[in-house]
């Protein structure tokens, strides 16, 4: 099929090309940039939703019930599930699917299981390129869904307007470790199988260390604006717009579906105050900037490694080092300055 | 270019249907082809065949493995192949059969559009490499 085909299709609602779109995107096929560059056009109304946290946190169960949840107000989902793969074999077992029970047969709920191939940075181009895949295609909701280990991962939820951490009962450890990174991207943290011991306790914590951040003048991606209202009785989020987003705190129960509607109203309620706060675009630029300074990187790192190629690949090079001849910094310069002369030509031709 | 450079991964639906519950043979399938390097994706258990197509389609997988020893396959296998026909998707989706199938009825299935079927005694050797050979180009 050739591109453009492919992409009226696409844009005509037709599954397979959309599949057969983010097939490509995943294997970087030839020509999927444009492919993309065609799609932009048409994205930029859906509305998108990180959910990560930690292994069995419930993750694809509760997000198995969302989608269902907005297929009864008559919304159409997309849902990105990113599993990681072995680093070995490159193999990847992709195991969340087996918890979309409630939508299966609906071809309106449109799953896809993506794996961590391992190239570092590549994972988020390849998150935020099917996102708009699923965005063009006229998905009303997006869902991406990760495992939450890593800066990686970290990375891909930035493509969401609302990230959620899904934190389960008694993981008084786990909730350390939140606080150093994941703490920071989250909107609202979801307190998953609500049912079980120790989930208020968990709840409580979660309360202190939301109250903790707002005290400490570093506080989250939103900027040092959220000093204000310390009168948090717990979840009351802030929603007036100058007052900054104070990530909400809910509770579910993914497994029976308890819990889900407060969560999307939450979300939805997010969704509001970014629109209202003129942060919705805000992020919008961030997420534009950083997409054409990793695609810079890429390309500049594909330009290098050609001309590395071109001069017989880097073992001689790290021979010599090894030798003492020369040393990596030397090896850098002599490597890029055919490219700064290129550069620096190519600007005085101007 | 490095953004150019394709990272092509066969990806394998592997699928349970209809009422059996035998899934040994599809969980040592799905890890043997995690190991030999696919993206593999694992449908659960009493899968109908419309949730299966709605699987490989939006998975778009290269391969489809149905694994089935309940002895209804001449009447599950037809309705996944029609599935894949409605949704474009069963030119170049390579299905496999892995189970029991009596010799009389393979011949049916072949004609159906199944690439090939591993019974009782086939080899994950065997079976990979069939995989590799025969996914289809895209």
């Amino acid at each position: 099929m050739s591109e453009d085909t492919l992409v009226d299709e696409l844009l005509a609602g037709k599954h397979r090309a959309l599949a057969r779109v983010i097939t490509k995107i995943e294997n970087r096929s030839p020509g999927y940039r444009d492919l993309v560059s065609q799609l932009h056009e048409h994205t930029g109304n859906a509305e998108v939703i990180g959910i990560t946290g930690s292994p069995g946190a419930g993750k694809s169960t509760l997000v198995d019930k969302m989608a269902s949840t907005y297929r009864d107000r008559g919304e159409t989902v997309g849902v990105i599930a990113i599993d990681p793969s072995s680093p070995f074999t490159g193999g990847a077992v992709l195991g969340d699917r087996i918890r979309m029970a409630s939508n299966v047969g609906d071809m309106d709920v449109f799953f896809r299981s993506m794996s961590a191939r391992g190239s570092l940075g590549g994972l988020s181009t390849a998150t935020t390129d099917a996102v708009k895949a699923l965005d063009a295609f006229g998905k009303d909701k997006i869902i991406v869904e990760t495992v939450g280990a890593g800066q990686n991962e970290i990375e891909i939820v930035k493509t969401a307007d609302t990230v959620s951490v899904l934190v389960p009962p008694g993981s008084g450890d786990d909730i350390q470790m939140l606080k150093a990174g994941i703490l920071e991207i989250a909107d609202i943290f979801v307190v998953n199988k609500a049912d079980m011991d120790g989930a208020d306790r968990t709840v409580m914590e979660l309360q202190e260390m939301v109250g903790m951040r707002d005290a400490s003048p570093m506080a989250g991606h939103h900027g040092a604006d959220t000093l204000a209202d310390t009168d948090d009785a717990g979840g009351d989020e802030g929603t007036d717009a100058d007052e900054g987003w104070q990530p909400a705190i809910v509770e579910t129960i993914a497994k029976t579906g308890e819990g889900v509607e407060g969560f999307l109203g939450t979300i939805d309620e997010h969704v509001t105050w970014l629109s209202e706060s003129g942060e919705l675009e805000a992020q919008a630029r961030q997420r534009y900037e950083a997409e054409i300074k990793t695609l810079l990187r890429e390309d500049t790192a594909g330009l290098l490694q050609e001309e590395l190629t071109a001069r017989g690949g880097l073992e001689a090079y790290i021979d010599r080092v090894l030798r003492r001849e020369t040393d990596p910094y030397a090896v850098a310069d002599e490597l890029m300055a055919p490219l700064e002369d290129c550069v620096a030509g190519a600007r005085d031709g101007r | 270019m490095s953004t150019e450079q394709e990272q092509r991964t066969i990806r394998c639906l592997v699928a349970k249907v209809g009422l059996d519950g035998h899934d040994r043979g599809a969980h040592v399938i799905a890890r043997a082809f995690r190991d030999a390097g696919f993206e593999v994706i694992y449908s659960g258990l009493h899968k109908s065949p419309d949730d299966i197509v709605q699987a490989a389609v939006q998975e778009d997988v290269d391969v489809l493995g149905i694994s089935i020893l309940s002895g209804a396959h001449d009447t599950l296998v037809p309705k996944i192949m029609d599935g894949l026909d409605e949704y474009d998707a069963l030119e170049d989706t390579l299905v496999i059969i892995g189970g029991i199938i009596p010799d009389d009825d393979r011949e049916e299935l072949y004609e159906a559009g199944v690439a090939n079927i591993f019974g009782p005694g086939s080899t994950m050797e065997e079976t990979i490499e069939f995989v590799r050979e025969n996914a289809p180009e895209r």
